[in-house]
């Protein structure tokens, strides 16, 4: 009866720690140029050494610039920190994806694609969307840099337990709707605070029939919903997409880990702590409309009124959150005038993205006035999707086609929407403040941002346009 | 790290709730900034106007709050990006212990490494001792005491909260994880050398060869 989590966890307990934690072994560690840097410095300064720099990975990608021939140096902020990830790397002997080199890319693109995260690997990074790796069934989870550090040298940490929650799909998701909607409409029912505490494992009959890089979607959002954790049970769809790649085992190493990772799912009786069913065929293309990606609704709804939120707190944050959008409540966003769209991000910058997004922009243009980019998730990502053409539908439509990196997700870079500029994004945060200063952000899938790039308006996909 | 027994001071209330840590200190802050100075930039997207002066509606601003110890905070609190820099903010701008009724793991976690305390208390508790602190902002003292896990609200009714022990005890004491988890070096080595023979395609991690 043990769930997904209680395997997951079982495997990777070295010990008690004392006063209800455990000591994890993790496998993975993926080092970014902000957290990662930073830990390897923290390292350096207390002396420890690193344990097993075999298991570590590293990659720059938040405060890179994203424009044709960067170096580390093109955005100036950002080049220390590529400066300390280099170092440390070369230093301890850590597996570098340099700019320019191939493997590059966001960390959680980067980490499936070359098979460096597994099945039922515990896999830490000083990232919150490190969670997106779950979707290979990988117990992994975004970290400080103090924890990342104490992972780096002792390759465990200390940590308690979460609870195990379920939230099942069940049916299908209609033409239109994707795993982003899907987690989307999930984070806005049950609150960006319902997972806190938790691990998510995502199930159910529309999840099992998702392709491997939309799974990676779905649980990429897990800590937007407030769980560090979310993974779904691997299946043989995973297994065929890990197969051969680069990292990945091979010969008798291969059949023996397949064996092993065929076990990985809850068990029938299985109980959870918390357990919620969606009726997947009832999800429509979602756009978050305020500053929490709870604020979200389908395109076609009307924005809610401050006065219907659920308590005094929540109505000044809605209250706060439709000023600084700019919007009226009682309207749908659908036909709201936009500024920018932004493809990318660890959420939806994989190659299938791209050709979500390709696919309502060929033969259109951007419409007047609007700024719209597309940050390839990494340089094989790029290397694809130039193979098939996707760059040259982006750029006869008017689109920037970009260096991969975090880019406008984060804004880390010196890359940022402009005040008051708003913009569909496909990233995963519609935080104040978090495109650039004032800027305002509504997350959707990568084709409803496409379908706003070229009618310049949020969109419903699901109507002629 | 500074150990964590009890303050005693003015309590700042800001109790929206899911407040996430790209409102508590910005990316780029994160990599042009010391850790020592990222407190001037805490908040900074509520404390500052467009025109970079002071907003003196805004709560932290207030100068019965500007150096208080303590924050009282909605649910969520913390919630977003991992970065540690939202935990070394707040103790840049003198923050010694949050009052909450849940925080993001990743944030408590984060601060637990740091020796700020994330203190758990009901929602309702929280919103009382607000309201007394805004009865008398002037005035209005809050404890926290980990040592006696208690809470003292200005009229001085007694609120308990929990921790975990062993967080406890490293709070107290101010020690570094890492000192903890080496103790148990040997067992470590004893497991990975028993996972290496289960799981061998988990340590193989040998560079490819070239495509």
């Amino acid at each position: 009866m043990p769930t997904l989590l209680d395997k997951l966890w079982q495997a990777h307990r070295v010990a008690s720690a004392g006063g209800g934690q455990d000591l994890i072994h993790i496998d993975r560690i993926l080092l970014h140029d902000l957290s990662g840097a930073r830990a390897l410095a923290e390292l350096a300064e207390k002396g420890h050494a690193i344990a097993h720099p075999a298991l570590a990975f590293a990659t720059p990608d938040h405060a890179v610039a994203t424009g044709p021939g960067r170096t580390a140096e093109t955005f100036p902020a950002g080049a220390r920190g590529v400066a300390l990830l280099r170092e440390g790397a070369a230093r301890h002997g850590i597996r570098l994806f340099d700019l320019g080199q191939d493997g590059q890319g966001i960390v959680h693109v980067m980490g499936p694609e070359l098979g460096i995260v597994l099945p039922g690997l515990t896999v830490i990074c000083g990232d919150s969307h490190t969670c997106t790796n779950g979707g290979l069934g990988a117990l992994a989870f975004g970290v400080g840099s103090s924890e990342l550090a104490h992972a780096l040298a002792t390759q465990t940490l200390r940590l308690a337990k979460p609870k195990a929650m379920r939230v099942r799909f069940e049916g299908a998701f209609p033409l239109g709707t994707t795993a982003k909607d899907a987690v989307l409409a999930a984070i806005g029912r049950l609150g960006t605070g319902a997972g806190a505490g938790f691990a998510i494992e995502w199930a159910g009959s529309a999840v099992r029939a998702l392709e491997v890089e939309q799974r990676l979607t779905l649980c990429n959002l897990s800590i937007e919903m407030g769980a560090r954790m979310g993974f779904i049970a691997p299946d043989e769809r995973v297994f065929a997409w890990i197969a051969g790649r680069d990292y990945a085992p091979r010969g008798a190493a291969w059949e023996a880990a397949v064996a092993a990772w065929r076990g990985l799912a809850s068990d029938e009786d299985a109980a959870f702590d918390a357990d919620h069913v969606i009726d997947a065929g009832a999800i429509a293309p979602q756009v978050t409309w305020g500053t929490s990606p709870e604020h979200v609704i389908a395109v076609d709804a009307p924005i809610p009124a401050p006065e219907a939120a659920p308590d005094p707190a929540r109505r000044k944050a809605w209250a706060d959150a439709l000023a600084y959008q700019g919007l009226e409540p009682g309207r749908p966003l659908a036909g709201t005038r936009v500024d920018w769209v932004f493809i990318g991000s660890c959420t939806n910058a994989r190659l299938s993205d791209l050709r979500e997004a390709a696919r309502m922009v060929r033969g259109r243009r951007v419409a007047p006035g609007v700024t719209a980019w597309v940050v390839p998730g990494s340089v094989r990502v790029k290397r694809a999707a130039e193979e098939e053409g996707l760059d040259r539908v982006f750029r006869d439509a008017g689109f920037d086609w970009r260096e991969p990196g975090c880019s406008l997700c984060v804004a880390a870079n010196g890359e940022a929407v402009p005040p008051g500029a708003r913009c569909v994004s496909t990233s995963n945060r519609n935080f104040v403040g978090r495109q650039g200063k004032g800027a305002r952000t509504h997350l959707a899938s990568p084709a409803m941002a496409a379908a706003a790039a070229v009618t310049g308006r949020i969109t419903d996909i699901r109507r002629p346009f | 790290m500074q150990p964590f027994t009890a303050v005693t001071g003015p309590a700042a209330p800001l109790l929206r709730p899911n407040i996430d840590t790209d409102v508590i200190i910005r990316v780029e802050r994160l990599v042009g900034t010391t850790r020592a100075s990222m407190g001037a930039h805490a908040f900074e997207v509520w404390r500052f106007r467009a025109d970079g002066s002071e907003d003196p509606a805004f709560v932290l601003n207030r100068p019965e709050f500007r150096a208080a110890p303590i924050l009282l905070a909605g649910p969520n609190f913390g919630c977003g990006s991992s970065r540690e820099g939202a935990v070394w903010a707040l103790q840049g701008m003198g923050v010694r212990a949050v009052i909450a009724p849940s925080y993001s793991d990743i944030f408590r976690n984060n601060a637990l490494q740091n020796g700020l305390l994330p203190v758990v208390l009901d929602e309702a508790v929280v919103r009382e001792i607000a309201a007394q602190v805004e009865a008398a902002p002037d005035r209005a003292r809050v404890t926290v005491d980990l040592e006696r896990e208690v809470v003292i609200a200005p009229d001085g009714t007694r609120h308990r909260f929990a921790i975990d022990p062993a967080r406890r005890e490293a709070l107290l004491a101010g020690l570094d994880d890492v000192g903890l988890t080496l103790r148990q070096a040997d067992a470590i080595a004893a497991w990975q050398q028993a996972d290496r023979a289960a799981r061998p395609w988990a340590w193989q991690v040998a560079a490819p060869e070239r495509r």
